[in-house]
């Protein structure tokens, strides 16, 4: 053969593998297109619903006004609680501009909802001096039946007491938590179980900077990657009586890691309630609860991957019993592939968390919150993950802008000032919601267009809950600079559910941390009562299990945060049960 | 990355000092003991040596590879693709080292989207057969890293970024990089290659700033990332694929700085241009300045 011909027979595969590689590009993201039905469909009712929310996004000191509109990107939460105690799930969403308020919508009960935030005292907390909410966090602190509110800020935290289901008391300051602190997030547990809500709340920039009077522009992170610099976490002790206290250093979770997101549960079994943080600019960190003393940092396989992490879902993915973890980082095509993680918790076999998460579930696009539930009730949970994160003008990207700095020295990039102008660009923005279909060994599908939500807001928080009272987990998305969304939830009325109240007695009255685990027809799933997950938000603190086609639940074992366990056999299906912790 | 490969004669004035085994130390180098030391190393497995601890410090530090599968799958397929090839076009398994450079390039430049990991095998066998494919008198005309990662980042931008691991941002990993670039680029006797690109960098993205107004510092930010660092000391001075003459080299390196301001500047403009453009203007560059004056200079010298 000729050198000419043998370049030509190898030429052939070379070329072959050119068209393939293009072809994969096109292929990339797989839709839910076979035969069989997602078994759910969501529908956008948030204006029958009466949900006008729009959040504002901040204004912020000039000398940020080159990267204003990357800062003030954040700020729309929602959190859901039964603030009246009439059995109808109550939603509150946060403002992030001077002057502008925040939302408590009532559940009427009948599909709709009333802003009752004004006059309940839980509106006007944007204000100059005070700094702009960023998400808030529902809790029983006091343990007197009545859910109260944490909001956190870029400025003070504020704690308003719930006095009678209506109306809410400013009790920060004789809480001991008038704190300045740049937060983005903040989580109920009661770590040392001693009955009452401890507050972990993260920090974002530092305690120091004031973003409306801003001392110096240095106020940015000092890696891309392994960013050490952000403002320090803080762990509050609830001492009882009204009172809390910092207890970080004692405790040892102050991390300075530029933290976005945190959630507990007893991730090892332990019976104590540990910390995991999704974290910006840095690796994600899991502290391990050492007998309510102090937290441990553990590396289980987190160190090994630096993202930009934004949201802590938790979900038991494939019905072990065991609660794993999904954070959501950021991929901008042909930019960067940071990859959101799904975590399997492996932590009694390997000591270690096993990131499983394939091509689809892993691109999402910029991630933000994200929640499982169950939304077509077939006993695995599906995935709902918000995306975009700056929708400017639709043909001008600061990707390009982002790519020149993202490789620089941190002395560049730590100054605000030297960032490019960001001006009407976009960065991520216009990018839909995924819905991911849990099919277990077959993978993730997202059928967010087949089952109705195609959106291209720039959603941050998510929060699940069955508004109605019907077996179904509504979605609720808070969107930054933007209209709120209710998703409604139809799923397959031929699938069987089961879900449950837990009134706490020894245990923080909210049951926040009590795990509940289903075991029917052989499977197991397990759910944490949640005291703050996601990104800027909380679910519905009523653990909803999805059941297929099984009728019966064999038995329910109820881990309560006091350290008891409970085990309830044969409870009906298809209902609500009310649970209540036994006193010894 | 560059590619010594000992496979078609070279013509290029390297070819023995990157080219194959037969090396000399110059006198002016003869006398100073590191130096010496390493004038008498083949630089074919000093480059391949540097890269490895290049990388190795990258995973401990940060790990950057990303999992081990991907660097197990790059190297294979670079491997492979070399000693198949290389023993049908001629016969022989050829040396595989530069395959070796090509796989741990690729594991270094190459991110994909969530845990895919065809695009090692993809990118290490276009990496490798373009060597044998796109040639002009028996010299291959495109760094086949350059080649590879551009291909891939033109045909699948939804599924391939580049580098978006930035090593901690900080100065030490710089200064590394930079130490082994220069230590290489010194032996290999091209660093008036880096020089000229990086100098030129400096002068039109200094002027392109200037022109629009732009603040100047974030434009010349990318030159400390290590993208550009692996850019600048390996790949376009890669011994098999710059032209000949010093002063064409020089010219050519100016030429590649100014084609990626015209692509940035492009992006300044928020022109509609593919990813690759916006995502690596420096690799895009190369891929198309680099094989056209490879193809003049050999059609020149014959």
């Amino acid at each position: 053969m000729s050198p000419a011909f043998k370049r030509g027979l190898i030429a052939l595969p070379f070329l072959l593998t050119i068209g393939m590689v293009r072809r994969s590009n096109d292929a990339s993201g797989r839709s839910f297109a076979d035969a069989s039905r997602p078994a759910f469909q969501l529908r956008d009712e948030t204006a029958a619903a009466g949900i006008r929310f729009v959040h504002r996004t901040a204004t912020l000191d000039p000398r940020l006004s080159n990267v204003e509109p990357h800062i003030a990107a954040l700020g729309a939460g929602v959190s859901v609680a039964d603030y009246d105690g009439d059995g109808w799930p109550d939603l509150y969403f946060t403002n992030s501009r001077f002057g502008a308020a925040n939302a408590l919508y009532r559940n009427r009960g009948d599909g709709t909802f009333e802003d009752v935030a004004s006059s309940a005292g839980v509106a006007d907390l944007n204000q100059p001096g005070a700094g702009v909410s960023m998400g808030s966090v529902w809790g029983d602190f006091d343990n007197d039946g009545r859910e109260d509110l944490l909001v956190y800020r870029y400025g003070y935290l504020a704690l308003l007491k719930n006095l009678d289901g209506r109306r809410f008391k400013d009790v920060t300051e004789a809480a001991g938590l008038h704190r300045w602190i740049n937060s983005n997030g903040a989580i109920w547990l009661d770590y040392d179980r001693d009955g009452l809500l401890d507050l972990y709340v993260t920090a974002y920039f530092r305690e120091e900077v004031d973003l409306w009077h801003v001392k110096s522009t240095r106020i940015m992170h000092n890696s891309f990657e392994y960013a050490t610099n952000g403002g320090k976490n803080l762990l509050f002790h609830n001492l009882g009586g009204g009172r809390f206290e910092d207890v970080t250093d004692r405790t040892g979770v102050g991390s300075t890691r530029w933290t976005l997101a945190a959630a507990s549960a007893d991730f090892n079994g332990d019976g104590w309630p540990d910390i995991y943080l999704a974290n910006d600019y840095g690796p994600e960190e899991l502290f391990l609860n050492d007998h309510g003393r102090r937290f441990v940092l553990t590396t289980a396989g987190l160190e090994s991957e630096s993202k930009s992490g934004m949201a802590v879902a938790l979900g038991d993915v494939y019905n072990r019993g065991r609660l794993d973890v999904f954070v959501t980082n950021i991929s901008a095509r042909g930019y960067l592939f940071q990859n959101n993680n799904l975590r399997l918790n492996e932590l009694a076999e390997r000591n270690r968390f096993n990131n499983v998460a394939d091509a689809t579930v892993a691109d999402a696009g910029w991630a933000w919150g994200a929640q499982f539930a169950d939304l077509n009730n077939d006993g695995t949970d599906e995935l709902f993950v918000a995306n975009g994160f700056i929708s400017g003008k639709r043909d001008k990207s600061y990707w390009y802008s982002m790519s020149k700095i993202a490789g620089a020295h941190h002395s560049l990039f730590e100054d605000a000032r030297s960032w490019p102008t960001f001006g009407d660009a976009s960065l991520s923005g216009y990018e839909r919601s995924r819905v991911f279909l849990n099919r277990g060994a077959a993978g993730w599908w997202d059928v967010a267009a087949n089952v109705g939500v195609r959106d291209e807001l720039d959603g941050r928080a998510v929060a699940v809950a069955d508004l109605s009272n019907r077996g179904a987990q509504d979605v609720i998305v808070a969107n930054q600079g933007q209209p709120a969304l209710l998703y409604r939830d139809y799923p397959d009325s031929s699938n069987h559910w089961i879900a449950f109240t837990l009134v706490a007695t020894r245990s923080n009255r909210s049951a926040i941390g009590a795990e509940v685990v289903v075991e029917y027809n052989g499977k197991l799933q397990r759910r944490v009562v949640d005291g703050g997950m996601g990104f800027a938000s909380q679910n519905d603190r009523r653990p909803h299990f999805g059941l297929g086609t099984a009728e019966r639940v064999e038995r329910v074992v109820i881990h309560w945060p006091s350290g008891g366990t409970q085990v309830i056999r044969d409870p009906p299906v298809d209902r609500f049960n009310t649970i209540v912790e036994p006193r010894r | 990355m560059k590619d010594v490969r000992e496979t078609s004669p070279s013509p290029t004035p390297f070819s023995e000092s990157a080219g194959s085994a037969k090396v000399k130390a110059t006198p002016r180098l003869a006398g100073s003991g590191v130096w010496s030391a390493l004038a008498r190393v083949d630089p074919r497995y000093l480059i391949a040596f540097l890269i490895t601890l290049v990388l190795i410090a990258a995973q401990l530090r940060y790990h950057m590879v990303g999992g081990y599968d991907r660097l197990a799958i790059a190297l294979l397929a670079c491997l492979a693709t070399e000693a198949l090839l290389s023993l049908f076009v001629r016969g022989k398994v050829t040396n595989l080292l530069s395959a070796y450079i090509s796989g741990l390039s690729l594991t270094l430049l190459t991110k994909p989207q969530g845990a895919v990991l065809w695009p090692f095998v993809a990118g290490g066998f276009l990496a490798i057969a373009s060597k044998y494919v796109l040639q002009y008198r028996n010299n291959h005309l495109w760094n086949p890293t350059n080649f590879a990662i551009t291909v891939l980042l033109l045909a699948a931008p939804n599924r391939i970024s580049v580098l978006s691991h930035q090593w901690g941002n900080d100065l030490v990993t710089n200064l590394v990089i930079w130490c082994f670039g220069l230590v290489i680029a010194a032996r290999v006797r091209v660093l008036h290659i880096t020089l000229a690109y990086v100098a030129s960098f400096l002068v039109f993205n200094t002027l392109r700033s200037l022109v629009l107004g732009q603040a100047v510092l974030p434009e010349l930010a990318p030159l400390t990332g290590p993208m550009y660092q692996l850019f600048v000391f390996f790949m376009i001075t890669d011994p098999r694929t710059v032209v000949k003459d010093r002063r064409w080299q020089i010219g050519v390196a100016v030429i590649i700085a100014f084609v990626e301001t015209a692509i940035r500047f492009a992006s300044d403009q928020a022109w509609t241009l593919p990813t690759a453009f916006n995502a690596a203007p420096a690799l895009v560059a190369l891929f198309l300045v680099g094989p056209v004056a490879k193809f003049v200079d050999l059609r020149r010298r014959n």
